[in-house]
């Protein structure tokens, strides 16, 4: 070997650790370390963190909107069937007063109807009456006033004359009695 | 550097552990020691920027920088220590992960090309940290006698057994399996710089020193230089991972309730 190289004449061993470069190696990475676990760890795990939450985050969210969509709607469901059962109610209700309302006026009317019947029926036995009154009276002095002037003189007994026209009617209301039952 | 010398000789010098031992730049400043400042700025640096203004909604550049985080975070502090107890250490996977990752791709980064992770000094570094951490935790939980036993008498074993297995079990936990985890690192990185700087040096003597005949080969050894690098890009995200991985297990197992 004709090298002259200076180093290999001190016959260098591989394995054997150079303290400069232990010290250095050492202090480098002992200060990368610090610089990592100072900063970049750090940043990385609060964006992980951040990450996480903003997915649990978003989960529990969905869930507890979920819950609340499903309460919402049982609280409608119920609040439905109330509110329907409230109107059957009073559709019932309603229909049972109408009937009763239905009922009552038409016994009134009845009532009314019978009543004013009634009443006509006794007006009329009224007039019936009083007419029968009148014609007989004025019957009675037309007939008397005739046979006045039949016989020409004047039937000045006023206690016979009486008699007379009251049997004559007499006689006449029994003969007229059944046509006039008829009539009525 | 080497290739000045190869030039100057003409007979050629493999690459070797002195390829990894550059003079310094000043004083005691060497490149290694500016490569493992500067990923430690370039990782903390990029974080710092990256996390300054952070949406629920990642753009581009966020989504970027999450998905680092995330795959440090989940993937690897979450599953291997349980979801119970991870959050303390995820700065710590994080920061292993990404250190690692940095330093490691300096292999193949043109103009740096030179995988910081593999001087010893820098894993043993990581080491002496990951283990403080690991045994603390473990302290911590279980007491100090009650750690010792968890560590040294595994449940489920016929008593006369833990003659043997106490012994090997504190060794483990206490020596081989922290020191693998640095040498490990350190020795994928330094024989996959080693491979590489054998082609590129090896074309690039042929190129120059070869005859006419086997200056082509130069071209096979660069392709395989190129090709390797590739594998290289791979192993070194894959030893950032592991070391990660490993560092997170072993939280996991001291922090166990059994073992």
């Amino acid at each position: 070997m004709e090298n002259k190289m200076v180093l290999a004449a001190e016959g260098h061993n591989p394995i054997l650790p150079a303290p400069a470069e232990i010290i250095v190696g050492f202090v480098a990475f002992a200060a990368l370390l610090f610089v990592l676990y100072r900063y970049a760890v750090p940043r990385f795990e609060k964006v992980y963190q951040e990450r996480s939450e903003r997915i649990e985050g978003g989960i529990a969210r969905a869930e507890e909107a979920q819950a609340e969509a499903q309460r919402t709607l049982e609280q409608y469901k119920a609040q439905l069937a109330e509110a329907r059962a409230e109107a059957a109610r009073i559709r019932d209700d309603a229909r049972a007063e109408g009937q009763q309302i239905l009922d009552e006026m038409r016994s009134q009317a009845q009532e009314e109807s019978d009543r004013i019947v009634s009443q006509g029926q006794a007006q009329l036995a009224a007039q019936r009456s009083q007419v029968i009154a009148e014609l007989r009276e004025d019957l009675g002095r037309q007939a008397v006033d005739l046979a006045s002037k039949v016989v020409g003189e004047s039937l000045e007994d006023e206690a016979r004359r009486r008699g007379t026209v009251d049997r004559f009617l007499d006689e006449l209301d029994a003969a007229s009695a059944p046509s006039t039952s008829t009539n009525s | 550097m080497g290739a000045l010398v190869l030039s100057q000789g003409g007979t050629f010098e493999p690459p070797g552990v002195d390829s990894f031992f550059l003079p310094p730049i000043f004083g005691e400043v060497t490149k290694p020691i500016v490569l493992v400042v500067l990923s430690a700025v370039i990782v903390g640096a990029y974080f710092l920027i990256a996390t300054r203004n952070l949406k629920l909604v990642p753009g581009k550049a966020q989504f970027a920088a999450e998905y680092i985080y995330d795959f440090s975070r989940n993937t690897i502090a979450r599953d291997q220590i349980g979801a119970q107890h991870f959050r303390p250490f995820i700065g710590l996977i994080f920061g292993l992960f990404t250190f690692i990752l940095v330093n490691n791709l300096f292999g193949i980064i043109p103009l740096i090309q030179y995988p910081t992770m593999a001087k010893i000094g820098f894993p043993v570094a990581l080491f002496l940290m990951v283990y403080v951490v690991i045994h603390t935790v473990g302290f911590r939980r279980h007491g100090f006698l009650g750690y010792f036993k968890h560590v040294m008498f595994p449940p489920g074993v016929p008593k006369p057994v833990y003659i043997l297995l106490a012994p090997i079990e504190f060794l483990q936990k206490f020596l081989f399996q922290p020191v693998a985890l640095a040498i490990r690192v350190f020795a994928a990185m330094f024989a996959g710089h080693l491979i590489l700087l054998v082609f590129t040096l090896g074309g690039q003597y042929l190129l120059l020193e070869g005859s006419a005949l086997l200056k082509p080969v130069s071209i096979v050894s660069f392709a395989f230089a190129i090709l390797l690098t590739f594998a290289e890009a791979l192993i070194q995200v894959l030893q950032a991972y592991i070391f990660a991985v490993l560092t997170a297990n072993f939280i996991g197992a001291a922090l166990a309730q059994d073992h």
